[in-house]
């Protein structure tokens, strides 16, 4: 009986240790990539995980693992999960106001060689700039976009509007009128939180008042009498109630929540916007909505400004200290080859510049594609500089000091340029 | 046990054929932990103060200067730094404040065995076992000023004629933090207060209701006196963790509006993380572990001083 258990126990014991050596073995052929993305604005996780499943068909060995993080919580993990040795990614996705920043820290795997001409040739020259520091490629561009003007077909309608409003006069006049008849509460919502988003309207509106966010030496000049305009604006609207107070505290996801139900007519946001509010899940204004050029203000349009937007583009870069860099750099290439970007154009648009042309794309997205190549020539980006997160935090503390009356809108932005100036002088060496 | 001891400390003697005294074996037996503590406590405390000395830029790996007490001296000079500090005070002194009323008062009902107590008791602590993001991210929603519950409630009720943007205004945005932490936390109140309320002693109800003492005068003679030991408890703990609260404000206001809700773990985390300033980082956080302490020995001095053992 003795010797029957023990010899059991022991069969047990090894059957058990041969398993345990299966899994690591069969694990160790693989290639794992592990890759980084957005859970926000742009393609879905739904469609990146299709992608990477199609990338693993086609090359046997290779795995991807893919993780998604909110925009917000994006910076702070790459931060502090690229920075170890070896990186816990391989593949990340970076945006535009930081790439000063990790290529300062020498966290992106320079790819100027592995750049095909055909890539030079075919994709956006404004997109390389994402991209490029000191006139090297850290990556491939991918997320193409900018902040697009929404508004709501059958509010204007109602309200006796025939066209979409060119000026933000005319918004604003436009709102009174919808409020004054009872359409609608608040008229228009903003991404106004203490967030980047905030900054991404503040600079669409300054752009769109012929005022300037920071100057061709990247030094701040927001605080111009123009620059306070603006402000001044976002202030009066507040307090006049054709702006949702809740846009104090809303990103873009809630702009989207609060457009999706009807219960504003003006909205700014990414292209994402346009496909989820056509969404009968998502929407209650299917059909109802209307894409127009982003407004300027009447003093900017007499100059022949004829619209202002933020650039808001990202790419995907390989972490400089990736084992598999190779691997990593095929699925970058993979991901923003022609076909696949045509293919999962519905929330966000290919970095080809011809892809433009094809039949299939303005198919698949009537609305968008020729909004993209209207809109695009008036996109700003924000400054290259390795202290942009700091400097965006004290802008974004500012306008909520004057929009919740701590200060005026000129004492916030003076002295938001005053600790900025500070900040900067601590990077100077 | 001792026996035991001797026995396996004779055979190890016998083994290594070494002449060991007590002291020396005793290091062998604590040897482990002490290699434990040193390596993660105390070391990665040293290093953190060395780096809260440095001027250290997580981007900038090859720059490390030293600057002494600088990092320490700027914050301590530094007008948002102390308001920072105020604001986490306020939150940790009103969110604990509540708890424990609302935990004492609900623990006394419990205690009392009404009809449904059992129903009640489960039904305390189920916010406490929501993990404080979920917590957040719920809170959130309630306040929404579109499609929140709070404002769907409230105009149901007729209390508000139209919806309220809830967090806009900085200083209400604090208080609806607030809310939601003592929702949260207010039921570890109830679980040690009710485990205190179990083992104090019948008898002295009996004698005092003989003596023709009242409900309100049993309560705050004997009840309270006798809970002292179980509310230290729930201060020292509560205090320190508020002191430190960070997640709830990350889900639900990112220190916004205009500050409001910055309290100094989110601060540090800002820096740090955000800034990649581990040098002032550290300092910060050195900075918070000198007002833990200075709470916590507060807490040890009122609870090793006074006779609360009754």
């Amino acid at each position: 009986m003795k010797t029957k258990r023990i010899l059991g126990i022991l069969t047990a014991i090894m059957m058990l240790s041969v398993l345990s050596l299966g899994v690591p073995a069969s694990a160790q052929d693989e290639i794992v990539i592990n890759v980084v993305g957005m859970d926000q604005a742009g393609m879905t996780p739904e469609e990146l995980d299709e992608i990477a499943r199609l990338f693993e068909e086609q090359n046997p060995g290779v795995r991807v693992e893919t993780s998604y993080v909110l925009y917000d919580g994006l910076h702070d993990l790459l931060v502090t999960s690229i920075s170890s040795e070896p990186p816990a990614f391989d593949v990340v996705l970076v945006d535009d106001i930081w790439y000063a920043e990790f290529v300062d820290a020498g966290w992106l795997l320079d790819v100027t060689d592995r750049i095909t001409d055909e890539m030079r040739e075919g994709i956006f020259e404004a997109a390389w700039d994402i991209t490029t520091v000191n006139g090297r490629v850290y990556g491939m561009p991918w997320l193409l976009d900018q902040k697009y003007f929404f508004y709501n077909t059958r509010l204007l309608e109602e309200a006796g509007f025939e066209e979409p409003p060119r000026t933000w006069e005319e918004v604003e006049e436009m709102s009174r009128v919808m409020k004054e008849m009872g359409l609608v509460e608040y008229p228009m919502i903003w991404s106004w939180a203490q967030i980047e988003a905030v900054i991404c309207d503040f600079v669409t509106l300054l752009y769109g008042n012929n005022a300037e966010f920071f100057d061709e030496n990247n030094q701040p000049v927001f605080n111009s009498p123009e620059g306070v305009e603006v402000l001044e604006w976002m202030v009066r609207m507040i307090d006049e109630g054709l702006v949702n107070p809740a846009s104090i505290t809303s990103a873009e996801e809630d702009v989207r929540n609060v457009f999706s139900q009807g219960q504003a007519a003006f909205a700014t946001n990414w292209v994402y916007m346009y496909d989820l509010t056509q969404d009968p899940e998502e929407s209650q204004v299917v059909g109802e909505v209307g894409m127009a050029l982003m407004p300027v203000f009447e003093s900017a349009l007499e100059e022949g400004i004829l619209s202002a937007t933020i650039d808001g583009s990202m790419g995907y870069s390989v972490t400089a200290g990736s084992e598999h860099p190779d691997e990593a750099w095929a699925f970058i290439e993979f991901l923003t080859s022609e076909p696949i970007q045509i293919e999962y154009s519905a929330h966000q648009l290919p970095i080809w510049e011809d892809a433009f042309e094809s039949e299939d794309l303005i198919a698949l997205n009537p609305v968008t594609v020729p909004m993209f190549a209207e809109q695009f020539p008036w996109s700003h980006v924000r400054p290259k500089v390795p202290y942009y997160n700091e400097a965006s935090r004290i802008i974004q503390v500012a306008i909520q000091e004057a929009l919740t009356h701590a200060a005026t809108p000129q004492e916030a932005l003076d002295n938001a340029v005053e600790q900025i100036l500070e900040v900067a002088a601590e990077y100077e060496d | 046990m001792a026996p035991n001891g001797r026995r396996l400390s004779d055979y190890i003697r016998r083994l290594g054929n070494l002449e060991m005294n007590e002291g020396a074996f005793a290091l062998i037996l604590i040897l482990p932990s002490v290699i434990l503590t040193l390596g993660l406590i105390l070391w990665p405390l040293a290093n953190t103060f060395v780096m809260s000395l440095h001027e250290s830029n997580l981007a900038r790996p090859q720059r490390q200067d030293f600057v002494g007490f600088q990092h320490y001296i700027h914050f301590l000079g530094n007008r948002m730094f102390w308001e920072t500090i105020g604001r986490t005070f306020y939150f940790t002194f009103v969110s604990v404040g509540i708890e424990l009323v609302l935990g004492i008062a609900i623990a006394m009902l419990i205690s009392a065995k009404l009809k449904g107590w059992r129903f009640l008791r489960t039904a305390v602590i189920i916010p406490w076992a929501v993990p404080t993001i979920v917590n957040g991210a719920i809170w959130r929603w309630i306040y929404n000023a579109d499609y929140g519950a709070l404002n769907g409630l409230l105009l149901q009720l007729g209390l508000i004629d139209k919806y309220i943007a809830w967090l806009v205004e900085p200083h209400r945005a604090m208080n609806l933090v607030i809310l939601a932490d003592v929702w949260h936390s207010a039921p570890f109140v109830v679980l040690i207060i009710s485990a205190a309320l179990v083992s104090l002693p019948v008898e002295l109800y009996d004698a005092a209701s003989i003596d023709g003492a009242n409900g309100w005068q049993r309560f705050t003679r004997i009840t309270l006196p006798l809970l002292r030991p179980a509310i230290l408890v729930v201060l020292v703990i509560r205090t320190v963790e508020a002191f430190r609260v960070f997640d709830i404000i990350y889900i639900m206001t990112r220190g916004g509006p205009v500050n409001g809700t910055m309290v100094i773990s989110y601060l540090t985390y800002q820096e740090t993380f955000s800034y990649l300033h581990l040098g002032r980082g550290s300092a910060l956080s050195f900075i918070v572990s000198a007002f833990i302490f200075l709470l916590a020995l507060l807490y040890v001095k009122v609870l090793y001083t006074e006779d609360v053992a009754v």
